[in-house]
């Protein structure tokens, strides 16, 4: 285990270590650079994960306070649980399914393809497909994603089944076990998925990617890296100069602690990395750090999200094998005939009994809401995921009176629909419907979305300096050496899962951080 | 302590090998078998629940307002009962929520003008229904849709199998064994290593 001192200037101090901030660890690790990573929750492995839906929330779950505002319903059905990501080394990729899209082309560029559309701030990123290729690539080999690298996709499972027939019914062309970072054979020293239906719960087998049983352990062999879990960091400090020079946090023993850094990266997701840039407030930076433009917290997104689940008459135990075990892409293009721009993806999603009641219908109870769960094990069920538009006023601010556990203003997630978000859920859940009903269902339900899983935008990457937060390298415009490296960097949301995105964007800044160090320029 | 003796009516049968399994679990932690329950693999018949906060009385008519808002018909009442046993902790733990429960039981018998509890099952229900947006319904409901639903007995009753991982997951136990669509192609899902 390695020990960087406390005073030690000279060393990169990222803040989480999900798919953003493990990743770019081990990347700056492997270039001989040393690594301060400061992870807010514990360390479980696949050992001390549960098979328990109930059990794993509380053991990987964020349950800190947050409150939220805005139509969205998941602030009437889960006030105080905006997200559904995790505070446990390796962040929410211990929680994720493993669904690996490249974001399309035309998505890069979505203000010039989408158009001035009303009410959204669209913005083209200020890098292209072809810039991230190489790196998307790269994070492909890296995850051991299936359908890439000649690895054989995951066989299907029975909700599977149940998608597939119903999409080849509907003239569906693009519909398989998806591109999956889930081992269908064993490699990188990780086994083959058994099937086990608990991917959410953190992979009981390592047979799932996360920063947890990849990036980080590869990382500490480098002897470069000091991980610290139970490190909760409160606020960044700066010199005289503007520049970043130290991180305060709270140890996992409850004891304040000061890391001094050469170089501070942000990665604890889109609601707390725009919170510690806000609640780091100073006399030199009286809005927060890096928020010379205004637009730290705003432009959060969190997808178009609904699910379908559905009946049969017979059994389907959608339960057995992998939670998102298939998809159908054909409505991830752009075309506006359908009545809203960006497109969406259709993925198979399974959650166990003890969820379905708390998500089918939220608040539900009474004879229909008993009649669906009697119906448990003849349910197929799939998730919709979207491009949601960007809105400035949809955003992560710190609470007025609302403090932590550590005395800091909470965050609050403000969230409303934009019109063609709603537009697109409505044909999502028509397509998902008939879907369903083309495989012979006996009954449909649409289902309201879960607390966010996919928290993008509100650091985001522009061109121009007054449009955002970073520049195209995750480099915040203001400050030289400080770095936003999770999702809070997405431009626009896209229509794919964006643990790829993230993870690719992440080799990319490793490699940037790398040369401007050698340069001396930061 | 105080014990309530609650007759079970609901004739379903669910796992009892694999509620047997989990001896050491949710229930055998929960309820004190009256007659033999965990001994015969039986829940039919009487068992006995215990109460800290609440009255046995009280707590089997809280079971019946449970029931009220989820009925599912065949499931036993012993699934109920774990309801009932989170909602009297709450009640032992906080006054006021003891309070809400028997004064939302009093009004139960305001709006049946007598005694809620003596009427049949679906004249319960009726009257609990309108109890609906209640803090005590709100309380009720809320409690049941984590209690009623995680538990093994509940497991077995929906037909959910619960941690995968000790028997292998199910990659040689029917992950894939639905017959009545056609098999996809082996380009859209390649066959198991």
């Amino acid at each position: 285990m390695t020990n960087i001192n406390l005073n030690d200037d000279t060393a990169v101090v990222i803040i989480g270590s999900g798919a953003g901030g493990g990743t770019l660890a081990n990347e700056l690790c492997q270039k001989g650079i040393k690594v301060v990573l400061l992870e807010a929750g514990p360390r479980e492995s696949a050992a001390s994960f549960q098979n328990d839906e109930w059990g794993s929330f509380g053991q990987l779950s964020w349950l800190d306070k947050r409150t939220t505002s805005g139509s969205w319903r998941v602030a009437r059905d889960f006030s105080g649980l905006p997200a559904w990501i995790c505070k446990t080394v390796g962040g929410s990729t211990t929680h994720w399914a493993g669904a690996s899209l490249r974001i399309q082309d035309h998505e890069f560029k979505a203000r010039s393809n989408y158009g001035d559309v009303a009410g959204a701030n669209l913005l083209d990123w200020p890098i292209t497909l072809k810039d991230l290729e190489p790196y998307y690539a790269k994070a492909e080999d890296k995850m051991g994603v299936t359908r890439t690298n000649g690895i054989p996709g995951l066989p299907g499972n029975n909700n599977f089944k149940v998608m597939y027939d119903g999409a080849k019914k509907l003239g569906y062309k693009d519909c398989h076990t998806g591109r999956m970072a889930i081992n269908s054979r064993t490699r990188d020293g990780r086994t083959q998925c058994r099937q086990l239906g608990f991917c959410f719960q953190g992979c009981k087998m390592d047979a799932k990617w996360s920063t947890m049983n990849t990036e980080i352990p590869k990382a500490e062999t480098t002897g470069n890296l000091d991980l610290r879990p139970g490190a909760h960091v409160l606020t960044i400090e700066h010199a005289k100069s503007g520049k970043v020079n130290a991180v305060v946090y709270v140890d996992a023993d409850g004891n304040q602690q000061k890391q001094k850094a050469r170089i501070v990266c942000v990665a604890g997701n889109s609601i707390e990395s725009p919170r510690l840039l806000l609640n780091s407030e100073s006399s030199m930076f009286p809005d927060g750090l890096a928020n010379a433009s205004g637009q730290v917290g705003r432009n959060y997104m969190r997808h178009m999200t609904g699910s379908v689940y559905a009946t049969f008459d017979k059994p389907v135990r959608m339960w057995r094998g992998t939670t998102m075990a298939g998809i159908i892409t054909d409505e991830s293009k752009h075309d506006p005939s359908r009545g809203f721009v960006g497109g969406y993806e259709m993925e198979t999603l399974s959650i166990g009994l003890p969820f379905m009641a708390a998500f089918l219908d939220p608040g539900g109870w009474g004879r229909d809401f008993c009649r669906a769960m009697d119906n448990y094990a003849h349910m197929a069920g799939m998730w919709l995921v979207g491009e949601d538009m960007p809105q400035e006023t949809n955003r992560i601010t710190v609470h007025a009176s609302e403090k932590d556990q550590h005395g800091m203003p909470v965050p609050n997630v403000h969230f409303s629909d934009h019109p063609n978000d709603v537009a697109m859920r409505e044909h999502a859940f028509a397509q998902g419907r008939a879907i369903y009903e083309a495989a012979g269902a006996n009954h449909v339900y649409p289902v309201p979305p879960y607390p966010s899983t996919h928290n993008l935008g509100t650091c985001r990457m522009s061109a121009k300096a007054s449009d955002g937060v970073v520049n195209k390298n995750g480099q915040s415009h203001d400050i030289d050496n400080l770095f936003v490296s999770d999702g809070s960097q997405f431009t626009t949301g896209a229509s794919e899962n964006p643990t790829l995105t993230i993870v690719s964007l992440a080799i990319r800044q490793a490699d940037f951080i790398a040369k401007q160090m050698s340069m001396k320029a930061i | 302590m105080k014990q309530a003796s609650v007759n079970v009516d609901s004739p379903e049968k669910f796992s009892r090998r694999r509620f047997l399994k989990t001896g050491s679990g949710v229930l055998m932690g929960t309820l004190i078998a009256g007659s033999g329950i965990l001994a015969t693999l039986a829940p039919g018949r009487t068992w006995a629940l215990t109460m800290s906060a609440m009255t046995e009385v009280e707590g089997g008519k809280l079971l019946n307002v449970t029931r009220g808002i989820f009925p599912h018909d065949t499931l036993d009442d012993a699934v109920y009962a774990l309801v009932v046993k989170d909602l009297d902790a709450a009640a032992a733990k906080d006054p006021a929520i003891a309070t809400l429960l028997r004064d939302g039981l009093q009004e139960l018998d305001n709006l049946a003008s007598g005694d809620w509890a003596g009427l049949d099952y679906l004249a319960r229900e009726n009257i609990v229904i309108k109890m609906a947006g209640t803090d005590f319904f709100e309380k009720i409901r809320g409690t049941s849709v984590v209690s009623l639903y995680n538990n093994e007995m509940a497991w077995a009753h929906f037909g959910y199998e619960g941690s995968s991982y000790e028997t292998g997951g199910y990659f040689e136990r029917g992950f894939q064994d639905l017959d009545w669509l056609p098999e996809p192609d082996a380009d859209a899902s390649p066959a198991k290593a």
